[in-house]
Formats: C-alpha cells, structure tokens, sequence
C-alpha cells in the first residue's frame, strides 16, 4: 500500500469538509463507544482484566523468540507448514508460491490487516492470481476500485448505506436498493459460489497459540470459517508479534477484545485452525500454512515502541479517538490509522514518511485509558516526536519557535519583559471587542476562532503593584 | 501552611484574575499563599514537542523555585499534571533530581483537587448566580482525576445550577501546539464542544484549564456567541475580585 501519511494535514481539512463522510464517522460513537461503554460495565472489573491482558502479552513479548520457536514445533507436528516472511515483498512472494505450486487460480480471503500491510491483493493480481475479499466491508472496498479500508475493525465506516446502494447498483448491474439486509443478501448470492470455487483461503490470525501450534480468528460474518475449511488449502498471514503462551492467555484476550472492539461480550464466531485436514476428518484444508511478518516488528522489540507490540488490533483507540472520530481512517495515510496509526506508520514506513502522524494527537489520553492491554499511547508519540527533534525532522519555524520560547523562559527577566510587551500588543490587537480576529503567525487558530484578547497587564505585574 | 502558587503562563498573560482568584480560595482555606517571582512555565510545551532538554531545564528551574514549600498548587490540570504526572519521568536517569522531584509532583495540586481533599473546604467566598456547564479537560481528568471536585465546590454556591452537557470529557481540541499546527481539526473539536455546552442552556461554560476555555470561547465568538460566558471554575468559586 501507497503510503500517503505526509498528506495528512491537507487530506485531514478536506474529510472535515466531506459531508457524507462525517454522517459516516458519526456512526463511531453510536457504535464503538456507547456499545463498549456499555459491555465494560456490564462485565464489572474490566481494569483488573486490562491489567491482565497487559501482563499476557508482556510475557510474550519477554521471551518472543521461544514462544515462536515452540508455536513452529507445535504447528509443524500437526501438520501445519510454518513460513517467515523478514518483509512485506518476502511474504507476497511466499504466499504467490504456495499458490503456484498449487496450481490456484482463485484466493477467497478473510479479512487481514496485515494483507493489507504487505500488499498481498496486488502480488497475487499480478501473478495472475484473483484474490476475492469476503468479509462484507472488504467485500465493498475492492469493487469500489480496491478502496483502501478506514478503520480497522469497520473497514467501510467512511461509508453510507445510500453509497454502498450506489455501488452494487454500478458493480453488480442490479436494480438499486438501500436496505441494508437486502444489500448483504446480494453479497451474500455473488460470494458464495465463489466460495465453493476457490482454490485457496487466506485468513489472518489474531492470536498464534503456542503450546497447540493453532491460529485464532474472530469473526461476525462467517466468512472466515467458509475461507478456512472449504479450499484446498488455508494460508494464514499474520505477524510475528500475535504470538501469545497458551490456550488460557488466549481466553484471557478473548474477553478483551470484542468488548473493547464491538462492545461485544464475545463475537459470532471464534475459530481455532490446528493443523490441516486429519485422515479421519471429512472437513478441512488439505494444506494449512502459516506465514509470520516481521515487516519491522523485530525492531520495535528492541527499541522504545516496545510496548506498541502489544496491541491485539481491537480499534479502541480511533473509536475514542477525537481526532480520528472527525477526519477518518484515510486521512492517516496508511494501513493504521487513529493513535495506534501514529506510532505504527512512522515506525513501519519511516518517521519521514509520517511527520505528522505523532503530532496528529491533542495528547486527550482517551486511547491510552479504553486501551484493552494498556499501551501508553501519548508517551510513545511523545517519544517519537522527541525522536523528531533529535532528528532534526521537525519545520524550521517549530524548531525556531521553540528554542527561542524556550531559552527565554529560561530567564525569568527577560521573560517579563517580553510578556508585559506581549500583553500590551494584544490588548491593542483585541480593539474594542476584546477579540483578535487574526494573529500574524497563528493563523491556524484564527481561520477558525478569535483569539480572547488579555486586560494588558501580566498577573505578576499586578501581584506587585497590589503588594505595594 | 505555605503554598506556593504555580500561576501558569496563561493566567500569568491572558487572564490575571484566575491567579488572584486562586489566592483567594487559598487564603479563604486558611493558607498562606506565596508566588515565587522567578517563575515562568512547567515546560510542557517544550515536553509535548519533543524538545527534551528544555522540558528538563524548565523542570530544574521550577524545582528550585517551588520545593521548599509545604504545596504547590496550580490552577491548571494540565500544569499540575505536568509536574505530577510527567516531572519524575524526566529524570529517571538522574537518581539524585529524580527523589527531589518526586517529592515536589506528590506535593503539587490542581486547584480544585487541593481545595476539596486537602482542605476540605466546606464554603466559597463566591457569588455566582446562573446555570453552568462544566468542561472536563483532559490532563485534570485522566492524568489527575479530576472530577467530581469541582462539582463539589460547585455545589457550596446556592445561586448556580449545574447542567451537565453531552460529552463533558471529550477533549476540546486545545491540545497546546496542536491548536496551531492543526488548526482546522482543532476548530472543528472546539465547534463540537459549543455545541454540546449550548444545547444546555447555560449562562456560563466553566472549566479548570485556561488553555481549553480560550479555545471554546474562542470558537464560541466566532461562530457569533456573544452572551455565554466562559469562566475559569477559580473565577466562580472566588466570586468578583474587583
């Protein structure tokens, strides 16, 4: 995928200005928030659990490399192939092989966000390979010209029922309809002969169970038990980090994340895939492979964004998240959006690629506390804003401002001297109305709001006159 | 006891009556209330922007400025989370700083969170009469926890009603810097926290940090609101100081 994330502040302004959009995103709160609100109460000491999950996926990530170790020997003696993939092209290139050797001509793919992170639709188009998306909203994205998702649990939040209408309307050549049980029905009819045709299931997996060698996946629609059992063969894709220790831990998570992601207590569907087809079983995949991305996550290990690989993909922090809540998922520029978004994309793509990214946050801290396994989400974009300093990745006039403010807050004259100056300019710049329209140098404040304009005088000039 | 007043940059220039204001509960609550004359700023912005060294400098200057007092409070949850919550992890390298520090951030309050737990203070000086609605900012609720404390205070006036508006807790939009680097999402957060302390009703927005009251009242100008009025909860409690 294209990364795009330096364009945020423009595609940022321009979503704020996209009416459709924004009744999109307001279906967010109604959602996601009010519906995990809702389950978190009704489950009573959701910290304790927090705390938890933290402690879970801590463990992993303490001894990542043996547990990974120990899922490949237990995968492998059940039959499953494991693969590593050190990249995104290395990955694409592992699962296009798998479906050559195969002989596939059709891939009927569950959702995936780490598909969508190695670019896997277009490595398999160009092989000469159809990968069909059948989880709805994915579904809708690659009619609609293979659309990249918004979100990444609702990956069609952008979108209105009129415009998927609109759509299957042009795509399918059907009469045109807007209920949305009717237009799932119509999904439903085009999918599942293709289902029944494909060669080849991907799925992505949001747990890798250790001690049993098996991949995890949640579902509401089905589509994932239809992609794992009825090709020939099953690849799942996921990244190295999923890895948790057992079964238990894994249950643990479970409570977790519907809540956090749907306000469900638990989803419609919790598929476990431990090896492939066995002689005596009639139902299966022939072949189950299982491909691990690095793709940068072994570096985060090592590095200050540590704690980043903890996250289990459950989108609470942009569903919380007000600034996500008013531009969207496109805006980010990339595979994650929201807070988590800020931290992965400069960390997988480059901070260059990402200035603004760590700086797109008002630093709330609501993603930091709806967080199910506690990642502190402002401080790791403090960090790597400090990384942009150190970097020198920052505008000149920020990095000037700065100094300048700083160095002169350092000396507690000169500082009063300026700010009885800054006061008085003010003052005479509020006029009448004790507003200021426009500020030279703020105008990012102003093209939207006055400035309160101050009575003249600092509080400590007034604390001294009062004292005499 | 000696408090010290941490009076904040943006009481220091745009709005002087929140510091006085202060001094007025405190020295209402029986303390003697000092405003060491060197001070400047925490150093959060510098902090929030990445810019390390001047959030350390600024952290070493407000040390010795402020540590020899019994508190320090600040009527500000985001200068007070600064020091509290963010202070000690500046210095986790500097074990010697690191424990003065640590002394300093547990003796460092939000002006509303010091007035009810550490005062206890059962009356305000204040006469406010009118319908209110408060704004919850970010720092004071989710770094500190304030929030019930100023409704406590609240509740001492007769003469206010508090209406609660939809979304009290959802961040404003001020977010220091980010007002000005992301100027348009910034409005728009600002635009939809008018909307919800509107739809009250009330007389008066009152919040605990000035930073997220110059934005809502600023948006709140602009969008032709000339009438609510938007006061620092210092301000209400304190009564007129003229």
């Amino acid at each position: 995928m294209d990364v795009r994330s330096n364009e945020f502040k423009a595609r940022a302004a321009a979503n704020l200005d996209d009416e459709k959009l924004q009744k999109g995103l307001g279906l967010i709160k109604v959602k996601a928030v009010v519906n995990r609100a809702g389950a978190v109460a009704e489950f009573g000491d959701f910290e304790s659990l927090r705390e938890a999950g933290k402690q879970i996926r801590d463990r992993a990530l303490a001894d990542l490399d043996l547990y990974l170790e120990r899922f490949e020997r237990e995968a492998t003696a059940r039959g499953a192939v494991v693969h590593w993939a050190e990249n995104a092209s290395e990955a694409c290139r592992i699962v296009v092989d798998i479906a050559k050797q195969s002989g596939v001509r059709t891939v009927a793919k569950s959702k995936s966000m780490v598909s969508e992170e190695v670019g896997l639709n277009d490595a398999l188009i160009a092989a000469g390979i159809e990968p069909i998306e059948t989880d709805l909203g994915e579904y809708i994205l690659q009619i609609n010209d293979a659309e990249p998702p918004s979100h990444i649990v609702m990956p069609v939040i952008h979108k209105t029922a009129e415009d998927v209408a609109d759509l299957f309307h042009a795509k399918h050549g059907t009469p045109r309809k807007t209920d949305p049980a009717a237009l799932t029905r119509e999904a439903r009819e085009i999918l599942r002969p293709k289902f029944l045709s494909a060669d080849m299931g991907v799925s992505g997996a949001n747990f890798l169970i250790a001690e049993t060698g098996s991949t995890l996946i949640v579902t509401n629609e089905g589509n994932g038990r239809l992609c794992t059992t009825l090709p020939r063969l099953h690849v799942a894709l996921t990244g190295i980090e999923k890895v948790v220790p057992t079964l238990e831990d894994a249950s643990t998570l479970l409570r977790l994340l519907p809540r956090s992601a749907t306000g469900q207590a638990i989803t419609n569907y919790v598929s476990l895939h431990t090896g492939p087809k066995r002689l005596e079983e009639s139902d299966g995949p022939q072949q189950f492979h299982i491909v691990l991305v690095d793709n940068g996550r072994s570096k985060l290990l090592a590095g200050e964004m540590r704690e980043m690989l903890r996250c289990i993909r459950c989108g609470a922090c942009m569903n919380h998240c007000p600034v996500y809540q008013a531009v969207g998922g496109h805006a980010y520029g990339w595979v994650y959006p929201g807070p988590m978004g800020n931290i992965l994309t400069p960390s997988y793509v480059g901070l260059e690629n990402a200035i603004a990214l760590p700086n797109a946050a008002t630093m709330c801290n609501q993603c930091g506390v709806v967080c199910p396994v506690k990642i502190p989400l402002p401080d790791l974009m403090r960090k790597l804003r400090e990384e942009q300093m150190e970097r020198g990745l920052k505008p000149w006039p920020e990095r000037v401002g700065l100094a300048l403010w700083g160095w002169a807050a350092q000396q507690p004259a000169l500082y009063s001297f300026g700010t009885r100056l800054a006061v008085r300019v003010m003052k005479w710049l509020g006029g009448n109305d004790k507003l200021i329209h426009r500020l030279p140098l703020a105008a990012g404040w102003t093209d939207g709001r006055d400035f309160p304009a101050p009575a003249g005088k600092t509080f400590r000039e007034l604390y001294k006159e009062r004292r005499k | 006891m000696r408090v010290a007043l941490f009076v904040t940059c943006l009481a220091d220039l745009m709005r002087p009556g929140v510091a006085f204001a202060a001094i007025r509960l405190l020295e209402h609550g029986g303390c003697t209330v000092e405003v060491p004359q060197t001070q400047t700023c925490c150093g959060q912005p510098a902090y929030n922007s990445g810019d390390r060294a001047t959030a350390i400098a600024l952290a070493r200057k407000a040390l010795d400025e402020f540590e020899g007092f019994d508190y320090v409070v600040a009527p500000s949850g985001s200068c007070g989370g600064m020091i509290r919550a963010h202070y000690p992890e500046l210095f986790r390298d500097d074990p010697a700083t690191l424990k003065r520090i640590e002394a300093l951030a547990a003796r460092t309050w939000e002006l509303t969170d010091f007035l009810v737990t550490v005062l206890k203070l059962d009356s305000v000086p204040g006469d406010f009469t009118g319908s209110v609605t408060y704004h919850d900012s970010c720092s004071g609720l989710r770094e500190l926890g304030v929030k019930a404390q100023p409704r406590t205070l609240l509740a001492r006036l007769p003469g206010v009603r508090l209406t609660e508006m939809n979304e009290a807790e959802t961040c404003c939009g001020f977010g220091g810097t980010f007002s000005l680097k992301f100027g348009e999402v910034s409005t728009q957060l600002a635009d939809n926290k008018c909307g919800h302390a509107c739809a009250t009703g009330a007389d008066a927005i009152v919040g605990g940090d000035l930073g997220c009251l110059l934005n809502i009242e600023g948006r709140l100008r602009r969008r032709g609101d000339l009438k609510t009025r938007v006061l620092h909860i210092a301000e209400v409690l304190a009564g007129s100081m003229d």
